[in-house]
C-alpha cells in the first residue's frame, strides 16, 4: 500500500530536517523553513482539491487572515505567542466557516469564482483597513518572542508546528470523514443517497482546509517578521494550486512534494535568470501535459513499472 | 400501516407533464412494479419519491411522515434507499470501498475525523458483497466490472443503508436473459430475507408478472391502472396502450 510508503517518505524527511540545521547553511535551513510553511499550506488546500475535488481560488486568504491575526495580537495587543497563534488560527476558522458557508452552495466553477472573489475582499481589507494591517506599507515588525529570534530555532519551532499539523491532516485524510470527501468528490449524487448531507461536508472540509492555512500564515508571519497585502492576492492563491498540482493532488504527500519542488526551482532558476517564471511556467506545461497525476503520479507510474502494485491512497 | 403514500403528485418540466396527478400505496412488506412504456414518467416519479426532484403538487408521505422539502440524505437517513437506471456507483473506487462508504455513512461515521477507515466493516462489507456474489471481485475497480454486476453492487450499496423501503429503477436492464433471471431471483431473496418493501420499474413483463404483489401502470405521466398482476393484466386499456405492443 503506498499509504504506508507515504508515511516512511515523510518519516525520512522529518529526520533529514532534523539534522539539517546542525549541518547545512543558513541559507538552506531559511529555504527549509520557507518551504516547510508553504507545504502546510498546500497540503491543507488539498483537503479541498484532491479530496473533496473543490478547487479553491481563493486558498490565500485563510493564509493571510491568519498571519495577520498572528500578527496583531503579538505585536498591536502584546498577546503571548501562544494565545497569538491559537487565537489567530481560531479566528482563520471562524472566517472560513463564514465564507465556505457561503461558497459551498456553489459547485465547480462557480465555486471557484466565489473563493477568488472572496479572497480579494480579505486582499482589500488588508490593503485599507490601514489602522490594523498597516494597509499598503504592511504589517512591519511583528514582536517575535526572543527563543523565535534566530533562524536556527525558529526552523525547529516550524518543523514542530507543521509536523504535528501534517500528521492531524493526515488522520483527517485516513479517516472516515476523509472517505466520505472522496465519496463526494468521486459522484455527489450517489454520497447523497448514501445518506450524506453533502454541503455540511463540504463546509467541513473547507473549514478544515481553512484552519490549516491560517497555522501556516501564523508561521509565516513570525518568519518575514511582517504581513502584507500580497499574502492575501490572487496570485498567491494560484501559486498553492500550482504546488498542489504539480505534486500530485491525489497523493497525501504529492503537495508537499510540489511545494519543495516548485520553491527550489524558483530560487534556482532565479540564480541564472531574471526570466525564471516563464522557465517555471514551461515546467509547469510539460507536468500538467505529461503527468496529469503530476510528480507523485509520475514516481508512481515509473515505480509500477519497475515492479510492484501499488495503489493511490486518495 | 401503508410503507409509502403518493397523492396527487405533479411534476412538470417546462409545459411538459412527466407526473401527472398520481396516486400510489404501497403497503408494509409489499413488491410493488410500475410499468409502463419508455417516457411514462416512471424514473421522474422514484425522483419525486426519493427527493431529488420537488413536485410542482402533492405529497409523498413515508411511514407516516411527510417527505415534502426533505432532501435524498435525509430520506436515506428514514429508511429509503434506491438505485438508478443508470447505474451509479464510485467507480474509481474498489468494489469494496463502494460498499465500506456505505456502511460507515450509515453508522454516520462521515462525522468523525480520527477514526482511521482502512480495514473498518470489513466483514460486514464482505458479507453484503456475498450476498450479491460479489465477494470474489472486492478489490477490483468497480468501473471494471461487467454492466450487470456493477447493478448488482448498486444494489449491495443501496441495502448497506438498512433500507424498509427500496426503490429499484429498471434493475435488470442491460442484464442478459439468463443475467436478469438470476438478479430477479437474488433481488427477490433478499426482499423476503431483509423483509423489505419493493418499489421497483422494469421493462421485462416476465419478470414483474413473476415478483410484484400490485403493479401501477404508468402511461404519458399518469396511472392508468393499478391492481394485482392478474387484474392489471385484464384491464382493457392497459392491453391496449401497453401490452398490446409487446
Ligand atoms: N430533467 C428533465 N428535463 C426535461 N424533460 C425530462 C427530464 N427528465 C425526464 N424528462 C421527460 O419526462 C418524460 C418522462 O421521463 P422518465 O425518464 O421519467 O420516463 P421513464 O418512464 O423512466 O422512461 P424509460 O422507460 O425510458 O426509463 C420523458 O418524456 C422525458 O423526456
Ligand atoms: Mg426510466
Amino acid at each position: 500500500m503506498t499509504n504506508r510508503l507515504q508515511i516512511y517518505v515523510l518519516i525520512v524527511a522529518f529526520v533529514w530536517l532534523l539534522i539539517l540545521p546542525f549541518v547545512g547553511s543558513r541559507y538552506s535551513v531559511e529555504l527549509a523553513t520557507q518551504i516547510l510553511i508553504f507545504g502546510l499550506l498546500a497540503t491543507s488546500l488539498n483537503i479541498l482539491v484532491g479530496y473533496l475535488g473543490a478547487a479553491s481560488f481563493g486558498h490565500a486568504a485563510f493564509f493571510a487572515i491568519g498571519g495577520y491575526a498572528c500578527a496583531y495580537f503579538l505585536t498591536t495587543l502584546a498577546l503571548p505567542l501562544v494565545v497569538s497563534m491559537v487565537g489567530a488560527v481560531l479566528l482563520t476558522a471562524a472566517a472560513s466557516l463564514v465564507i465556505g458557508f457561503f461558497c459551498v452552495r456553489l459547485n465547480e466553477i462557480y465555486f471557484s469564482m466565489l473563493t477568488l472573489a472572496f479572497s480579494m475582499l480579505i486582499w482589500a481589507i488588508a490593503l485599507k483597513w490601514k489602522s490594523v494591517t498597516g494597509g499598503d506599507d504592511g504589517f512591519v515588525g511583528v514582536a517575535v518572542p526572543e527563543f523565535l529570534g534566530n533562524y536556527f530555532t525558529f526552523f525547529l519551532f516550524t518543523l514542530g508546528v507543521v509536523s504535528v499539523s501534517i500528521i492531524v491532516l493526515m488522520i483527517i485524510g485516513n479517516s472516515t470523514m476523509g472517505r466520505v470527501f472522496i465519496a463526494i468528490r468521486e459522484n455527489q449524487t450517489r454520497a447523497s443517497f448514501l445518506g450524506v448531507n453533502v454541503r455540511r461536508m463540504q463546509l467541513i472540509a473547507f473549514v478544515i482546509a481553512g484552519t490549516f492555512a491560517g497555522v501556516a500564515g501564523t508561521l509565516l508571519a513570525l518568519y518575514v517578521r511582517g504581513m502584507y497585502p500580497e499574502t492575501a492576492f490572487w496570485s498567491q492563491s494560484g501559486h498553492v494550486l500550482i504546488m498542489v498540482l504539480l505534486g500530485g493532488m491525489h497523493a497525501f504527500i504529492g503537495p508537499l512534494l510540489g511545494a519543495s519542488v516548485l520553491t527550489l526551482l524558483e530560487v534556482t532558476i532565479g540564480q541564472y535568470t531574471e526570466y525564471w517564471q516563464v522557465f517555471v511556467g514551461v515546467v509547469l506545461v510539460i507536468v500538467v501535459l505529461a503527468a496529469p497525476e503530476g510528480i507523485y503520479g509520475l514516481v508512481r507510474s515509473v515505480s509500477k513499472r519497475i515492479g510492484g502494485r501499488q495503489d493511490d491512497d486518495a | 400501516m401503508m410503507m409509502l403514500e403518493v397523492e396527487n403528485a405533479t411534476k412538470m418540466f417546462g409545459g411538459f407533464v412527466a407526473v401527472n396527478k398520481v396516486n400510489l400505496t404501497v403497503a408494509e412488506g409489499e413488491t410493488h412494479a410500475i410499468i409502463g412504456p419508455n417516457g411514462a414518467g416512471k424514473t421522474t416519479l422514484f425522483n419525486v419519491v426519493s427527493g431529488l426532484i420537488t413536485p410542482e403538487e402533492g405529497s409523498v408521505t413515508f411511514r407516516g411522515k411527510k417527505l415534502n422539502k426533505m432532501r435524498p440524505h435525509d430520506i436515506v437517513n428514514v429508511g429509503m434507499a434506491r438505485s438508478f437506471q443508470r447505474v451509479n456507483i464510485f467507480p474509481r473506487k474498489t468494489v469494496f470501498e463502494n460498499v465500506q462508504v456505505a456502511l460507515l455513512v450509515h453508522a454516520k461515521l462521515h462525522f468523525n475525523p480520527f477514526r482511521q477507515a482502512a480495514k473498518l466493516y470489513h466483514d460486514e462489507g464482505m458479507e453484503l458483497l456475498a450476498l450479491v456474489n460479489l465477494e470474489d471481485e472486492a478489490d477490483r475497480r468497480a468501473g471494471e466490472l461487467a454492466y450487470g454486476r456493477q447493478k448488482q453492487l448498486e444494489l449491495a450499496v443501496a441495502l448497506a443503508a438498512n433500507p424498509k423501503l427500496l426503490l429499484l429503477d429498471e434493475p435488470t436492464a442491460g442484464m442478459s436473459i439468463s443475467e436478469t433471471k438470476a438478479s430477479i431471483a437474488l433481488i427477490n431473496e433478499i426482499v423476503e430475507k431483509r423483509n423489505l418493501t419493493l418499489l421497483f420499474t422494469e421493462h421485462d413483463m416476465n419478470v414483474v408478472f413473476e415478483i410484484a404483489d400490485r403493479i401501477s401502470v404508468l402511461h404519458h405521466g399518469e396511472i392508468i391502472a393499478t391492481g394485482l398482476p392478474d387484474e392489471v393484466r385484464d384491464n382493457e386499456e392497459v392491453k391496449r396502450i401497453y401490452l398490446g405492443k409487446e
